[in-house]
């Protein structure tokens, strides 16, 4: 299920929170009521790590990761670094690198096997998300913008895009990342999908301005509806039993 | 422009997504929103007027546009619907698409207008909308009209304009300024009165303005009295008839005067014997015989008041027998002068007996012998003047010569219509206690006026001459006159602006 909540008062979660299969990095924020429903959804299977980045309260937009590993922009600290490997599950590898585009949340966006990533991103950041998020890379743009990681949304079961995105973009993207995409909008009508919501792949957090058909086209396009961290296993389960049989 | 250089481009389809409010398949907008709910979401026309009060004259069907002009149109014009939108205020914030009447009963004193509206909203996303003004009318006579109805027995500031003369010579010279200026639009009564004119007022403020106007152009002395009408002590309002007596000082142009010896000496025994040349908000004194002149304002002349020695009705006219000039061509005040001795003899003498003057003139640049001339004939004159008097062995010369008499060549074109004309004051006239006589001498003073402007380029240089539209120029005449005396050019006249219903009926039958 898709949830609605607010960070202060702002309605861009995105910004404010990351969340992958694996783990959810939350910002220290005033209120306790951001972390706590973060808290109150994903408790029991992920852990839920309240952090900064560089200082700041915007980790969403600087850092990227999936279930495999989390990369952070330059500007982490080595109290930051330290806190988060030790908050972070073991399988999780965390790697600070060296690029001079640090928003990294914007630049990069990705689910367990593919990441779209910035066109100008370096050579050596390329190997590095291919490494450490274990994915395959693609320098992509989303309805013109280069900031893929602000203007789209992807799990592993499917992905929001911007709502200008044209019908021929929609369907190489979608082949690239072999999920189901579709354009739509967030928080009424805002087309940075990125900052206005955050999502795996049984959750999704987006902002309270967000309406209802909004929402159920998030939840249709993420799957979500049907979705409980028991079923991947679930799922997972039957295709192991079908194979034993 | 890639295309037609012919590069590869990658077709674009525009997709469809939901709309975030109602869920409706539609094209992406800047506001991802469909224009149905754009429209429930925000107003545009919000902080536009939807209620105007505009101002209507009922006597001639003009709308106020503030903060003073009358605008003339009809219902359902288009300039009316151009004055009602250049009503609304906050019309720029949007963008005017159309606009249009509602057809409304005149007498419901309503003017209805639908207008279209664009503006931009929601980051970017350009909605229109349409909705209607109201506009009330309100009938409120404009200030012509007022000044039309305006019963003219209920003035409250008179203006006495009077000057203690024998002629009204100064009074037409006025009478074409005050037109020029347009300075009696505000008067609602003008009366022609003996030795002066009535002008009265609805303002006080009017007639103030008006009298200052007067002290531009004429050496005057004024003083200002008030009457108490009515009054209520309750409220403290106090209703008064003001009177501005205003006296022009009695010298005029061509004057001869003799100067009291205070004045005199106070310009620097100028004198004493001058002539008034000029007559603005100073006079002009010309001693004929050394060219020396002076300016006397109206503060220096009413401290020593004084009247002239004789005045141009006395003019005697001279045949010049012989000119010999004196001096180099002198200019006095814009003017040309040369001294020259003139050997002269009274007309009326002529022929029939020996009387020669010989007389020291400033006119030697005009005169010819053979020319006829004007002057004042102190040798035939008997003055009481006082001032006169007060110089003991002063010499008075025989004559004074004043100006050049054009008289005998206009004899040929007397009666002949002038190629131009003058406006005149809308004023009253009170004929009925004196007889014809006056109005002869009125007649035949305005002729003589006119024949002053033509003569004297300096004196039609204030006011505005108009072309006559009954003149029809006689080539015949004009080849065989020459240009003996002097005439108005038809470059300095101004064509008269004519506007009637008539006209413009049958322009547009034509059309």
């Amino acid at each position: 299920m898709a949830t609605r909540l607010q960070f202060e008062n702002n309605c861009e979660v995105g910004v404010f929170s990351k969340l992958t299969n694996a783990y959810c990095l939350v910002a220290i924020g005033g209120s306790e009521s951001f972390y706590s429903t973060f808290e109150a959804e994903l408790a029991d299977v992920i852990p839920v790590v309240k952090t900064s980045i560089g200082g700041t309260r915007i980790i969403g937009r600087l850092c990227a990761g999936n279930k495999n590993g989390l990369l952070l922009p330059h500007t982490t600290t080595d109290q930051e670094l330290q806190h988060l490997r030790n908050s972070l599950p073991d399988s999780v590898v965390v790697q600070r690198i060296e690029e001079r585009l640090s928003a990294l949340g914007n630049c990069i966006v990705c689910n367990d096997h593919v990441a779209l990533t910035h066109p100008d991103l370096d050579k050596e950041t390329e190997e590095m998300i291919a490494d450490i998020l274990g994915v395959e890379v693609f320098r992509q743009t989303v309805a013109g913008n280069i900031l893929v990681g602000s203007y789209c949304a992807f799990s592993n079961r499917g992905g929001l895009v911007h709502p200008h995105t044209s019908i021929e973009d929609l369907d190489e993207l979608s082949t690239l990342l072999q999920v189901p995409l579709v354009a739509g909008s967030v928080n009424r009508g805002s087309e940075v999908i990125g900052a206005g919501l955050t999502v795996n792949d049984w959750t999704a957090f987006c902002g309270s301005d967000t309406t209802a058909t909004e929402l159920s086209v998030i939840e249709s396009v993420f799957k979500l509806r049907e979705a409980q961290p028991s079923a991947l296993v679930d799922e997972m389960r039957k295709s192991l039993i079908d194979t034993y049989v | 422009m890639a295309q037609e250089a012919g590069m590869f481009t990658v077709p674009k389809t525009i997709g469809s997504v939901l709309c975030c409010k109602c869920g409706i398949l539609m094209q992406p907008n800047a506001a991802n929103m469909c224009a149905k709910c754009l429209l429930s979401e925000v107003d545009i026309t919000e902080g536009l007027q939807k209620h105007v009060v505009i101002i209507h004259c009922p006597e001639c069907e003009s709308y106020l546009q503030p903060p003073r002009t009358w605008i003339k149109t009809q219902l359902e014009s288009k300039e009316l619907l151009t004055f009602c939108i250049k009503r609304l205020k906050n019309l720029n914030k949007v963008h005017l698409v159309h606009a249009e009447f509602i057809w409304t009963e005149p007498h419901s004193k309503r003017i209805k207008v639908r207008l279209r509206v664009q503006k931009e909203v929601l980051n970017g996303a350009v909605l229109e909308q349409a909705y209607t003004v109201e506009y009330v009318v309100q009938d409120q006579m404009c200030e012509s009209c007022t000044r039309v109805q305006a019963n003219p027995d209920q003035w409250v500031a008179a203006v006495q304009l009077r000057q203690h003369v024998s002629h009204r010579r100064t009074f037409f010279y006025l009478e074409q300024l005050i037109i020029k200026h347009d300075e009696a639009r505000n008067a609602i009564r003008i009366k022609q009165m003996d030795q002066g004119i009535d002008f009265f007022f609805v303002n006080r403020s009017h007639a103030g303005k008006f009298v200052d106007f007067v002290g531009e152009v004429a050496p005057i002395r004024k003083r200002n009295d008030k009457q108490l009408v009515s009054h209520d002590q309750k409220s403290n309002n106090y209703n008064y008839k003001y009177t501005f007596s205003v006296e022009i000082c009695p010298i005029c142009r061509e004057d001869l005067i003799c100067l009291p010896p205070k004045v005199a000496a106070s310009q620097g025994n100028l004198g004493p014997l001058v002539i008034c040349t000029k007559v603005t908000n100073s006079l002009a004194l010309l001693d004929p015989f050394t060219l020396r002149h002076c300016f006397l304002n109206a503060e220096q002349y009413w401290r020593v008041p004084f009247k002239a020695l004789l005045s141009s009705r006395q003019l005697v006219e001279y045949i010049v027998l012989d000119i010999e000039t004196v001096s180099s061509e002198v200019i006095v005040g814009g003017s040309k002068y040369v001294v020259a001795d003139a050997q002269i003899a009274r007309v009326s003498d002529f022929g029939k007996n020996d009387i020669i003057f010989n007389v020291r003139t400033h006119l030697g640049h005009l005169l010819n012998p053979g020319d006829y001339a004007l002057g004042y004939d102190l040798y035939g004159a008997n003055s009481n003047d006082i001032e006169l008097d007060r110089y003991k062995g002063l010499v008075v010369p025989e004559v004074i010569l004043i100006k050049k008499s054009y008289e005998e060549k206009r004899q040929k074109k007397r009666n002949k219509p002038r190629s131009w004309k003058l406006k005149s004051l809308n004023m009253e006239i009170d004929n009925s206690t004196r007889g014809r006589d006056h109005e002869e001498k009125m007649d035949s003073e305005y002729e003589q006026f006119k024949r002053d402007l033509e003569e004297n380029p300096e004196l039609r240089f204030n006011i505005s001459l108009y072309q006559n539209k009954e003149y029809q120029p006689s080539e015949m005449a004009s080849d065989t006159d020459g240009e003996d005396f002097p005439s108005i050019r038809i470059e300095e006249l101004l064509a008269d602006l004519e506007l009637s219903d008539e006209e413009m009926e049958d322009g547009s039958k034509r059309e």
